[in-house]
């Protein structure tokens, strides 16, 4: 399953390389978004409360279109059909598209953290960086695994690109909770974390919850 | 132990939701042997195919291909399919290289088959080039050697030689025709060239089994009334 | 199928239902702060547990659909969840029409209980659009499956994580509920959930004897035409509608 899972991961990765319709999207939408609130906030800097908000929105939006865009090879180009007619396992296909968000949402993370840090947060980034990435990457798991399914699920319905949002947005809400909340003393001046065990255990029960589901069920949607 | 058929159908029904795809059909394939399916537009033909492959789930009756029961044993015998429909199942922003090699990762099959199987469809020089660069004969071509790369015995194939010049179609004979060896069910519009390579033809109309005889029965009358 | 023993659960529901009301005006003493609004809790409360209940219920249905295929199972999560997104709309309006009338606000977003019922809520809403855009009538109880479990372990997570985050529980309602409820109080609003129970486990039965009852019918009527289309295929048949 794992080397399915690689093959077909690959395979996504070259196309996303030569096309670039997915990451360079998200991240361009997150940095403009940064930008309109540096002007609209009509604030100097951000930090704690304030700042965590805006990063972490922000960053489930831009999310929202790597999720819609998911599957769109499969739609458009070669169909999963000639993954469905090979003697593979079929959660392999799970697997693949959520490493590839999940890869997706580490690279917009790179730039668009940073730019953030530049655009509007008043305390230095720096001395946050540690314990952020690490809820960075709690999160993105999260997020690969619920957005891969939430694409799954939408992949089929006509208006694909109002329901990614509709169903994806609410579902993810207890991440936003936990990251926010954890990611909020870190941007304080003096940037000393409060609670983060606490805030890193819901991260991970949540990524734990919806990876074993995303799992069991995601058969049952390339079933006909 | 003798091989067994390489499908044997009996009742086969699919629905989609309460209308009728396919119903009633029965019949019986040698490895080997050509069966040609043919009927009017939405007669059924290529759900039936796509039963066949796997892809969908009869709703009653049963089916066996290769001797494994669908769908429960599908997993058995996926191996030994070989799927040719109306999509050419290509990437069109990768390579025909890349696809095949792509394609041969699914099937655990070593690197060199790529290479061999895209000579055997004259595409080595344009193997490099993005699928959406390709003319739609190439494209068959290719779709061709995908579907036919792990070497199956039981070959599925939808208006095959749709976009083929002559020489193209000739050239894909020792893959996917008569002399390929392989048992074929042939999907095609071409009531006259499919009846000359045929051992068996299946008539569908409305989704129904209209007929399913060896062609030497066949008389035309009948195929003209599928198409009523 | 499922018309089996509706008659005593019809009675039993009216009973409790009355018995809450009696309860609930004549029995249940009046909150010193906010006056008779107050009692709206009685119906508030029960009605977004037993809504809760039913959307986990209705994810519990979904995997049996799943696991055993029969797609009854899927017909009865689907009204499952249906009636709690009408539950649902219930509570936010009695919530809302409470908070107006006791503290002055339609809605009050730092109640973290009620902002997460809003979550829920605005999840489950996406239930009809995506079963109804997909046309395919098994690959839709099928996705709709999928939507009920995700959506089903969502809701118990999604309130675990408000209490984490807030140290302040919903302090007018669950401080009095947290076992703090003086005797009679306790008494209504157990006798309330009661009802409320009753009442959707009757409905949920209603509309699934009324659902499968059309569903068979539509089949007959089908299956009719489709004989008739065999016989005489040259003559048009005429089906009344």
């Amino acid at each position: 399953m794992i080397r399915t899972a690689s093959a077909i991961l690959r395979k996504d990765l070259r196309i996303e390389l030569r096309t670039k319709e997915t990451v360079p999207a998200m991240t361009l939408f997150t940095v403009t978004v940064y930008v309109l609130f540096h002007f609209g906030l009509d604030r100097d800097s951000l930090d704690g409360e304030l700042a965590s908000g805006v990063l972490w929105v922000t960053l489930l939006l831009a999310a929202v279109i790597g999720v819609t865009r998911l599957f769109a090879t499969e739609r458009e180009q070669g169909g999963i059909d000639s993954l469905l007619l090979a003697p593979v396992d079929r959660t392999a296909l799970f697997v693949a598209k959520a490493a590839a968000l999940f890869l997706y949402l580490l690279l917009l993370e790179v730039v668009a953290v940073p730019v953030f840090g530049l655009l509007l947060l008043g305390p230095d980034l720096f001395d946050a960086l540690p314990e952020l990435a690490l809820i960075l990457l709690l999160a993105d798991v999260g997020l690969a695994a619920v957005g891969a399914l939430v694409s799954a699920l939408a992949a089929e319905t006509r208006a694909r690109e109002l329901i990614v949002p509709l169903l994806l947005l609410p579902l993810v809400v207890p991440l936003l909770i936990g990251a926010a909340s954890a990611t909020e003393p870190l941007l304080r001046e003096g940037g000393q974390s409060e609670d983060l065990g606490r805030y890193l255990a819901l991260l991970g029960g949540y990524d734990l919850v919806f990876v074993l589901i995303a799992l069991g069920v995601f058969d049952y949607l390339l079933d006909d | 132990m003798s091989e067994p058929p390489a499908l044997e159908l009996e009742g086969l029904e699919r629905r989609y939701g309460e209308r009728i795809a396919l119903s009633g059909v029965t019949l019986r394939l040698e490895p080997g042997q050509t069966l040609a399916v043919i009927g009017a537009n939405g007669a059924g033909k290529s759900t039936l195919l796509r039963v066949l492959a796997g892809l969908l789930r009869p709703h009653s009756g049963s089916a066996r291909v290769l001797g494994a029961q669908l769908p429960g044993e599908t997993w058995r015998v996926r191996a030994r399919i070989g799927y040719l429909g109306h999509d050419p199942l290509l990437y069109r922003e990768l390579s025909g290289r890349e696809n095949l090699v792509y394609q041969s990762r699914l099937y655990g099959l070593p690197i060199e088959r790529v290479d061999e199987a895209l000579a055997e469809v004259g595409l080595e020089r344009r193997s490099g080039e993005p699928v959406r660069d390709l003319s739609k004969g190439m494209v068959q071509r290719l779709a061709a050697a995908r579907a036919t790369l792990h070497a199956p015995d039981l070959l599925l194939l939808d208006e095959p030689r749709a976009n083929l010049d002559p020489a193209a179609a000739e050239r894909l004979e020792p893959l996917i025709g008569r002399a390929s060896g392989r048992a074929r069910v042939l999907v095609t519009h071409d009531v006259d060239a499919a009846l000359a390579e045929t051992d068996v033809v299946l008539g569908l109309r409305g989704g129904r089994q209209a007929f399913a005889l060896p062609v030497a029965e066949l008389n035309r009358q009948r195929t003209r009334e599928l198409y009523t | 199928m499922y018309s089996k023993g509706f008659k005593p659960l019809a009675i039993a529901t009216v009973v409790a239902i009355a018995a809450s009301f009696a309860l609930v005006f004549f029995y249940a003493p009046l909150d010193a702060d906010q006056g008779f609004v107050q009692k709206i809790f009685y119906v508030h409360v029960p009605m977004a547990i037993v809504a809760l209940c039913g959307f986990v219920a209705g994810g519990i249905m979904a995997i049996k659909h799943l696991r055993t295929g029969d797609r009854s199972w899927d017909m009865r999560s689907y009204v499952a969840i249906h009636l709690s997104i009408i539950l649902g709309t219930g509570v936010l309006i009695t919530g809302a029409i409470w908070a107006k009338a006791s503290w002055g606000h339609w809605w009050l977003w730092d109640e973290p209980v009620l902002v997460s019922f809003l979550i829920v809520f605005l999840l489950y809403c996406v239930y009809y659009p995506l079963r109804f855009s997909i046309e395919d009538p098994d690959r839709q109880a099928r996705y709709s499956s999928v939507f009920a479990i995700a959506a089903g372990a969502f809701v118990p997570i999604n309130f675990a994580a408000v209490r984490l985050a807030e140290a302040v529980t919903h302090p007018r309602v669950l401080s009095q509920t947290g076992g703090n409820l003086p005797g009679e109080m306790r008494l209504t609003f157990l006798v309330s959930i009661v009802a409320m129970t009753l009442l959707f486990v009757t409905l949920w039965k209603l509309e699934l004897t009324a659902k499968n009852a059309s569903m068979q019918l539509k089949s007959l009527r089908r299956r009719l035409e489709l004989r008739a289309d065999e016989s005489a295929p040259a003559a048009p048949v005429r089906t009344t509608a």
